[in-house]
C-alpha cells in the first residue's frame, strides 16, 4: 500500500533518482547537439517524479512498457546510466546493443519491455503481460506509460476494453503533459480530464498530480493494489509537464506565455526538497547528492563516448529467434 | 531598340521540395473548394516538416485541419468524405504511421469502387515522407511502395525532385482514385527548378533523369540521387548508365522499362524497401517476361537488406542502398555477356 509519509532515506533516494534523470537528459541534449546522439531524442525533463514514483510503487518483476519518451522510465527501473547513454550513442554496451536507440530500449532483467515508436501501439502489450499474470495466477501486474496524445488511438481503447472485460491486472498510466507535439490538450480531445476515457468500458479511473513524487508513488501503489487484487485494471491519469520541446528539433513555440515558468514553480525537485526539510535535510546535503550524480552522469557520457560501435554482426543476429530467414 | 522576348525560356523558380508540394496543394485548394488538408500538426504547427507552412493562414481551420493522433479514425473519415464528394489530402506525419490506418486504406479506399460496382469512388490523396531518414530506428524507417503497390485499386506515386513533386501531386489531387503519394524527409530541403507556369505531370509516366548506353538504373524517390551519383562515377570508369526515374510505381510505366532494356540490354533496379517481394522483383519479372531476348545479363536489385533497420548510423548505412553497392551491381551486369 502507498505510504503517505515516506522516510527520510526514501525521499533522499527519490531525490537522487529524479536529479539523475534530469542531469542525464541535460547531458544527452548536449551530446545530441554534438551529433553523438542521432535521430530522435525525446527528453523527459519535468516529468521525473512520474517515473520515479511509478518504479518505487511496483515490484521488480512487474512488467513495465513505455512509449518513446523513455530514458527516465528505464533508468528509474534500475538500468544503469552507462547502458542507456551507450544506447543513445549507438554503441555496443548499450542496453539494446546500439541497434535500438532512444526510442527502443528494453531490459529483460528489469522487466522493462521498451521502447515503442508508434504512438499507442505498445499499450496492448502491457495488457498481454497482465493476461499472463492472470493466466498463471502469479500475483504480478503490469503498467504501461503513454501520453495524452496516445489516448486518442484505437489501440488504447481496445486495450482498455479487453483489460476490463477480463479483469486483467494492468495499470494504464496516462502521462498528461498537456501537449502532443504542438497540439494542446483542448485541440486534441473534447474532454480534457482524460481519465474519463475509461468510463466507456466501466474501468476504474482517477487523476493525480505528477510533480510530487510521493503523490505519484501513493497513487500508483493504490492502482497496482487494485489491479493485483483481481478487481480489474485502472486508468491513472497523472498531470505533468515537459519542460523541453517534443524532441530536440522542436522549439516549443506553442506554449501559452508564462506557462512553463508557472509549471516550474512545482518542480519535482523543489517539492521533494520541501518534503526533506522537516527531516533536517538542508541544501548542503542535497548539493552533495547532486555532486555525486553529476559524476555518475559524466562517467556515463565518457563511457559511451569511448565504447565500441555497435557490432555489424548484430544485423543478422536478430532477424528471427530461430535464425536468419 | 527592344529585344524580342518571344523566344525567352520559360521562367522557373528554385524551390525546395516542401515548397513545391505546398505550391501544388495551395493551387489546387484555390482552384477547387472541395480540396482540404488533414493530418497531425499540419495547421498550427505548420507541418511536422513544414510542408504546409502558411496554409492555415491562407485557407483557415476549416480546410487545413489538425487531427488528434488517430490515423485509423481520420483516414477512414477522409475516405468517407471522399465518397461523399470532397477531395481530401491526408498527410501522414510519416508513412510508418499509415500502418495504423492500413485496414481503412486497403479494405475501404482500395475496394469501394469495385464493391459498389462503380456507384462510389474515392478521390483521395494520402501523402507524407517515406523511407529511412537518419538513424530513426526500426519503426520509423520503412519504405512503403511495394506494400501499397501490391493492391489493385490504389495508385502509388513516389517522387524525388521538386518539379516532379509539384506536377505529380497536382495530378494526384485531381485523380478520381486513391493515390498513395510518397515523399522523403531527406529531400524536403532539396532545391530544384520548377516552372512558374502551372503544369501537371501525368501519373504513370517514368522520366529519364540521365541518358546512357551500357546499363539502365531503374529507381525512384531519393535513390534517384544515389543512382545519379553512381552513374557519374561510373562514367569516369568508362561505363555509361542511364537513370530511369519511375515516379509512379503503380500503374507501372512498362513501355519505358521495355524501351530502356532494348537500348542498354542491362538493368539494375535500385530501391529502398526490402528485397523480398519488393517492387524490384516485380520489375525484373515483367521485363524478363516481355524482353528476355534483349537482356545480356540478369536484372539485379539493390535494395534495403531484408533486415529491420538498426539505430546505429553506421549499421543503418549497411542496410540501405549506397553508391558503392550500385556501382558494384552495374559492374557485375556489365561484365556479363561481353565477348565471353
Ligand atoms: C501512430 C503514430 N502517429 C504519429 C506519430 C508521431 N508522434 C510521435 S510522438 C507524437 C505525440 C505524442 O504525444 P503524447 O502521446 O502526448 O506523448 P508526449 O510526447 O507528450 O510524451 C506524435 C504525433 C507516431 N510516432 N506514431
Ligand atoms: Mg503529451
Amino acid at each position: 500500500m502507498g505510504d503517505p509519509s515516506p522516510s527520510r532515506e526514501q525521499l533522499l533516494e527519490w531525490y537522487r533518482q529524479m536529479y539523475l534523470i534530469r542531469r542525464f537528459e541535460e547531458v544527452a541534449a548536449k551530446a545530441y547537439t554534438q551529433r553523438k546522439i542521432m535521430g530522435f531524442c525525446h527528453l523527459y525533463i519535468g516529468q521525473e517524479a512520474v517515473a520515479v514514483g511509478v518504479s518505487a510503487a511496483l515490484r521488480a518483476t512487474d512488467v513495465v512498457v513505455g512509449g518513446y519518451r523513455i530514458h527516465g522510465q528505464i533508468m528509474a527501473r534500475g538500468v544503469s546510466p552507462r547502458a542507456i547513454m551507450a544506447e543513445l550513442f549507438g554503441k555496443d554496451p548499450g542496453v539494446c546493443r546500439g541497434v535500438g536507440g532512444s526510442m527502443h530500449m528494453a531490459s529483460q532483467e528489469h522487466a522493462f519491455w521498451g521502447g515503442y515508436g508508434i504512438v499507442g501501439g505498445h499499450i496492448p502489450l502491457a495488457v498481454g503481460a497482465a493476461f499472463k499474470n492472470k493466466y498463471l495466477k502469479d500475483g504480478g501486474a503490469s503498467l504501461v506509460y503513454f501520453g495524452d496524445g496516445a489516448s486518442n488511438q484505437g489501440a488504447f481503447f481496445e486495450a482498455m476494453a479487453l483489460a476490463e472485460l477480463w479483469k486483467l491486472p494492468c495499470v494504464f498510466l496516462l502521462e498528461n503533459n498537456y501537449y502532443a507535439m504542438g497540439t494542446s490538450i483542448e485541440r486534441q480531445s473534447a474532454i480534457t480530464d482524460l481519465a474519463r476515457r475509461a468510463d466507456g468500458v466501466g474501468m476504474k479511473h482517477w487523476q493525480c498530480g505528477g510533480f510530487d513524487v510521493a503523490e505519484v508513488y501513493d497513487n500508483v501503489a493504490k492502482a497496482a493494489e487494485h489491479a493485483r487484487s483481481g478487481q480489474g485494471p485502472v486508468l491513472l491519469e497523472v498531470l505533468c509537464y515537459r519542460y523541453r520541446g517534443h524532441s530536440m528539433s522542436d522549439p516549443a513555440k506553442y506554449r501559452k506565455s508564462g506557462e512553463l515558468d508557472e509549471k516550474k514553480k512545482h518542480d519535482c525537485l523543489l517539492l521533494c526538497e520541501d518534503h526533506l526539510t522537516p527531516h533536517g535535510v538542508g541544501e548542503a546535503d542535497l548539493a552533495k547528492v547532486r555532486e555525486a550524480v553529476d559524476a555518475v552522469v559524466q562517467d556515463a557520457y565518457e563511457f559511451a563516448d569511448a565504447a565500441a560501435e555497435a557490432d555489424p554482426a548484430l544485423l543478422y543476429d536478430f532477424v528471427l529467434h530461430g535464425g536468419t530467414s | 531598340m527592344a529585344l524580342p522576348i518571344a523566344a525567352a525560356a520559360p521562367r522557373t523558380s528554385l524551390l525546395q521540395t516542401r515548397e513545391a508540394l505546398r505550391r501544388a496543394m495551395s493551387e489546387e485548394m484555390r482552384r477547387d473548394p472541395t480540396v482540404f488538408l488533414m493530418g497531425e500538426e499540419v495547421a498550427y504547427y505548420d507541418g511536422a516538416y513544414k510542408v504546409s507552412q502558411g496554409m492555415l493562414h491562407e485557407f483557415g481551420p476549416e480546410r487545413v485541419i489538425d487531427t488528434p493522433i488517430a490515423e485509423n479514425g481520420f483516414s477512414g473519415l477522409a475516405i468517407g468524405a471522399a465518397m461523399a464528394g470532397l477531395r481530401p489530402i491526408v498527410e501522414f506525419m510519416t508513412w510508418n504511421f499509415s500502418l495504423v490506418a492500413f485496414d481503412q486504406i486497403i479494405n475501404n479506399a482500395a475496394k469501394i469502387y469495385q464493391m459498389t460496382a462503380g456507384a462510389y469512388h474515392v478521390p483521395i490523396v494520402f501523402r507524407g515522407p517515406n523511407g529511412a531518414a537518419e538513424a530513426l530506428g526500426s519503426q520509423h524507417s520503412m519504405a512503403f511502395e511495394s506494400i501499397y503497390a501490391h493492391f489493385p485499386g490504389l495508385k502509388v506515386v513516389s517522387v524525388g525532385t521538386p518539379k516532379d513533386a509539384y506536377g505529380l501531386l497536382k495530378s494526384a489531387i485531381r485523380d478520381n482514385d486513391p493515390v498513395m503519394f510518397m515523399e522523403s524527409e531527406m529531400l524536403y530541403g532539396m532545391k530544384g527548378e520548377v516552372p512558374d507556369e502551372e503544369f501537371l505531370i501525368p501519373i504513370g509516366k517514368a522520366d529519364l533523369k540521365r541518358d546512357g548506353t551500357d546499363c539502365t538504373l531503374v529507381t525512384w524517390n531519393k535513390q534517384i540521387h544515389t543512382c545519379l551519383a553512381a552513374a557519374e562515377q561510373l562514367e569516369k570508369e568508362g561505363i555509361s548508365c542511364q537513370v530511369l526515374d519511375l515516379r509512379t510505381i503503380r500503374p507501372l510505366d512498362e513501355q519505358a522499362l521495355f524501351d530502356a532494356v532494348c537500348k542498354t540490354h542491362r538493368m539494375v533496379v535500385v530501391q529502398e524497401g526490402y528485397t523480398f517481394a519488393g517492387v524490384g522483383a516485380e520489375i525484373a519479372a515483367r521485363v524478363t517476361e516481355a524482353c528476355f531476348d534483349q537482356l545480356d545479363a540478369p536484372i539485379l536489385r539493390i535494395t534495403n537488406k531484408d533486415l529491420n533497420q538498426p539505430y546505429n548510423p553506421t549499421l543503418e548505412k549497411m542496410v540501405l542502398p549506397s553508391v558503392d553497392r550500385v556501382k558494384d551491381a552495374v559492374k557485375l551486369v556489365c561484365s556479363r555477356g561481353k565477348g565471353a
